[in-house]
């Protein structure tokens, strides 16, 4: 398991209460060992979320072939998946997150780019 | 395993868990898309399954997968491989042997890209192939295909299509294995039925005419009746069929077969689609046939159901499970036209082979009744089973003189020398009666017509009875005059005799004298005697 925790999110100039709340994400990214999909996705979204997210981050990278029991809990059905548990709601971003536009999307964070 | 909404995907494949677990210990995994844990734990114990308790002994592990497609974006490249792992881990953690996907369709309305989902499929197939794990997958129907993404069948090794038809407003289920690769499999629709004890198939139509016939005789419970059926009734496992128009006695019938059935000690099921049990019941102990007591015995079983309550292979399913459970000897159907809803006479006739190719395979002696429309001419209205009965009783009312009597034939009853007279027959109180044929000029004499012909017969014979008598006292009469004649005849001959006898005395002496007086002449003329008359001179 690689694990990559950023620190704590830096106050912003959030325009909101909400978006002040919501400013911090952790994600965690299941992958199915090295295949060439796992890889990508876990070098693109280290990207994304090194120049979008940085410093306001977690992230963890599970290998769903080291912890199967964590697929049940997690309602894992496709690999690679990204899901954010906060800020809620609740999203899973399918892929190898190439899309970086989609991964945006996916992960709301667009309009604070 | 594919099929429309309702049809029983879930329940199938549930119980193909279920059973392997209870029954063949071959531990399962249910996983499934669309019902939580809790929701299919419920709605199978309705069934009388025990999740809880299985999930509890490691035999069932049910995994809900959540497949949500608003939470969903796809950024790229992926594959199911989560579902893989999650589905090996659960087949691995209690060493599953079957598995259960209940519906892979919400994989398709959950996950975008259809391409991925149909190469993972094929991938999914071919792993749990390899697995070494028997799986169901269910499936939603299709427009025109078997399944929606027209994808399953043709991956999979056996597809079973289930299907929930309503006709005559009334539905059925039916089951259809459209392919089983390595095996030889029956390919017509058969009906199934979900009831407590779970799914129940159907083997409806035997292959072959091939059942063992018995030469068994059974009483048809009326002895004149069985006088008429070659001295001995009913075939045992023969299908009788008693048909007639209303009010003619065919449960009175039934009833007296069931009656001497139970007597014989066998068991019988009476399905009744008219009437109640109780209502039966009363009506049969006015005639004098007491069934209560084989109730009471566990002889007789009554299940009376009315024929609207579910389709035909419903009913046929039914019927099936109750003789499989009761085990009886005969089964009475009353009555069978009552099925018969607009123009399903197909559909009833199919119904009756299946279950008389049933009961014949069981050396089981169907009995069933038949409601003819008046009017309809018999062989007509029964065209469409008459070629499957054996024995056929016709009942009939016969409208003569102002009155309906009972009339009944044996319209056919193959393998037996049977009576080809038309009968009469009374319900008395003590049960139906058969009475002597009467046969006038206008058919069969009945009723009043008969009893006044029983009347006529008498007086005839009482005429004739004092004709004889008369005859006889005038021939005596004749006799004693003949014989008297024949006395007074005797006597004038008597009297004739001795007037004769008298008479040639008479002449004799006359004779005598004249021949005297000539003597004397001759001597007073002198003549010569000796001459003329030498005897009178000698003597």
């Amino acid at each position: 398991m690689k694990t990559k925790r950023a620190g704590p999110a830096q106050p912003k100039a959030a325009p909101s209460l909400r978006k002040a709340a919501s400013s911090r994400y952790i994600l965690k990214l299941y992958v199915a060992g090295q295949s060439p999909k796992s890889v990508n996705a876990i070098a693109n979204i280290k990207k994304i979320c090194e120049t979008r997210l940085h410093g306001r981050y977690a992230l963890d990278v599970i290998d769903l072939y080291q912890q199967p029991h964590l697929a049940q809990g997690e309602q894992i059905i496709a690999l690679p998946t990204l899901v954010r548990t906060l800020p809620s709601p609740l999203r899973r971003i399918i892929g190898d997150m190439s899309n970086t536009e989609r991964v945006l999307v996916g992960l709301d964070i667009r309009s604070e780019a | 395993m594919c099929g429309g909404a309702g049809c029983g995907k879930t329940l199938l494949a549930m119980e193909f868990l279920v059973r392997g677990a209870t029954q063949f210990h071959e531990p399962g995994v249910f996983m499934a898309f669309e019902e939580t844990a809790k929701d299919l734990t419920q709605n199978v114990a309705s069934l009388g399954f025990d999740l809880k308790d299985l999930i509890a002994r490691k035999k069932i592990l049910l995994d809900f997968v959540y497949v949500e497609r608003s939470e969903i974006e796809e950024t790229g490249e992926y594959d199911l491989e989560g579902l893989f792992i999650r589905l090996g881990q659960a087949i691995d953690s209690i060493g599953a042997k079957r598995v259960v996907l209940d519906t892979i369709e919400s994989l398709f309305a959950g996950l975008p890209n259809p391409l991925i989902l149909r190469a993972e499929l094929r991938r999914l197939f071919r792993w749990l192939k390899d697995k070494g794990v028997t799986a169901i997958i269910t499936a939603e129907r299709g427009e025109g295909t078997l399944t929606r993404q027209g994808l399953e069948e043709y991956v999979s090794d056996c597809v079973i299509v289930l299907d929930h038809r309503v006709s005559e407003q009334t539905s059925s289920r039916r089951l259809r294995v459209v392919k089983y690769r390595g095996s030889t499999h029956g390919t017509n629709e058969y009906p199934f039925l979900i009831d407590e004890d779970g799914i129940s198939v159907l083997p409806v139509t035997s292959l072959a005419l091939q059942h063992v016939v018995s030469s068994e005789r059974v009483s048809t419970g009326v002895a004149r009746l069985d006088a008429m059926l070659g001295g001995k009734g009913y075939y045992r496992g023969s299908s009788v069929l008693i048909s007639g128009t209303a009010g003619t006695g065919k449960t009175s019938f039934a009833a007296h077969f069931a009656d001497a059935a139970c007597r014989r000690g066998e068991r019988v099921l009476y399905c009744a689609f008219e009437e109640s049990p109780s209502q039966i019941m009363r009506n049969m102990r006015s005639i004098g046939i007491h069934l209560q007591p084989w109730v009471n015995k566990g002889l007789l079983q009554f299940h009376a159901m009315r024929p609207s309550f579910a389709g035909l292979e419903t009913h046929l399913a039914l019927e099936h499970r109750l003789i499989d459970a009761f085990r009886p000897q005969a089964v009475i159907l009353d009555p069978l036209n009552s099925f018969i809803v607009g123009d399903n006479a197909i559909g009833v006739q199919l119904m009756l082979t299946r279950l008389l190719d049933f009961l014949k395979t069981k050396q089981i002696t169907g009995l069933f009744t038949s409601l003819i429309a008046s009017g309809a001419t018999v062989e007509q209205s029964e065209s469409s089973i008459s070629s499957l009965i054996d024995t056929w009783l016709l009942l009939r009312a016969i409208d003569s003189g102002g009155e309906r009597n009972r009339g009944l034939a044996v319209l056919k009853s193959r393998g037996m020398a049977h009576s080809n007279q038309i009968r009469e027959f009374l319900l008395t109180d003590h049960g139906a009666e058969l009475r002597d044929v009467y046969v006038g000029a206008s058919g069969v004499l009945t009723g009043s017509a008969r009893l006044t012909q029983e009347a006529q017969d008498q007086a005839a014979q009482m005429l004739q009875k004092q004709e004889i008598e008369r005859r006889q006292i005038e021939l005596k009469r004749t006799h004693q005059a003949l014989e008297a004649h024949i006395a007074a005849l005797h006597a004038e001959f008597e009297m004739k005799k001795t007037e004769s006898l008298r008479i040639t005395g008479q002449e004799q002496a006359q004779g005598a004298q004249l021949a005297q007086g000539r003597v004397e002449m001759g001597l007073s003329r002198e003549e010569d005697v000796t001459a003329k008359n030498p005897k009178r001179r000698t003597k």
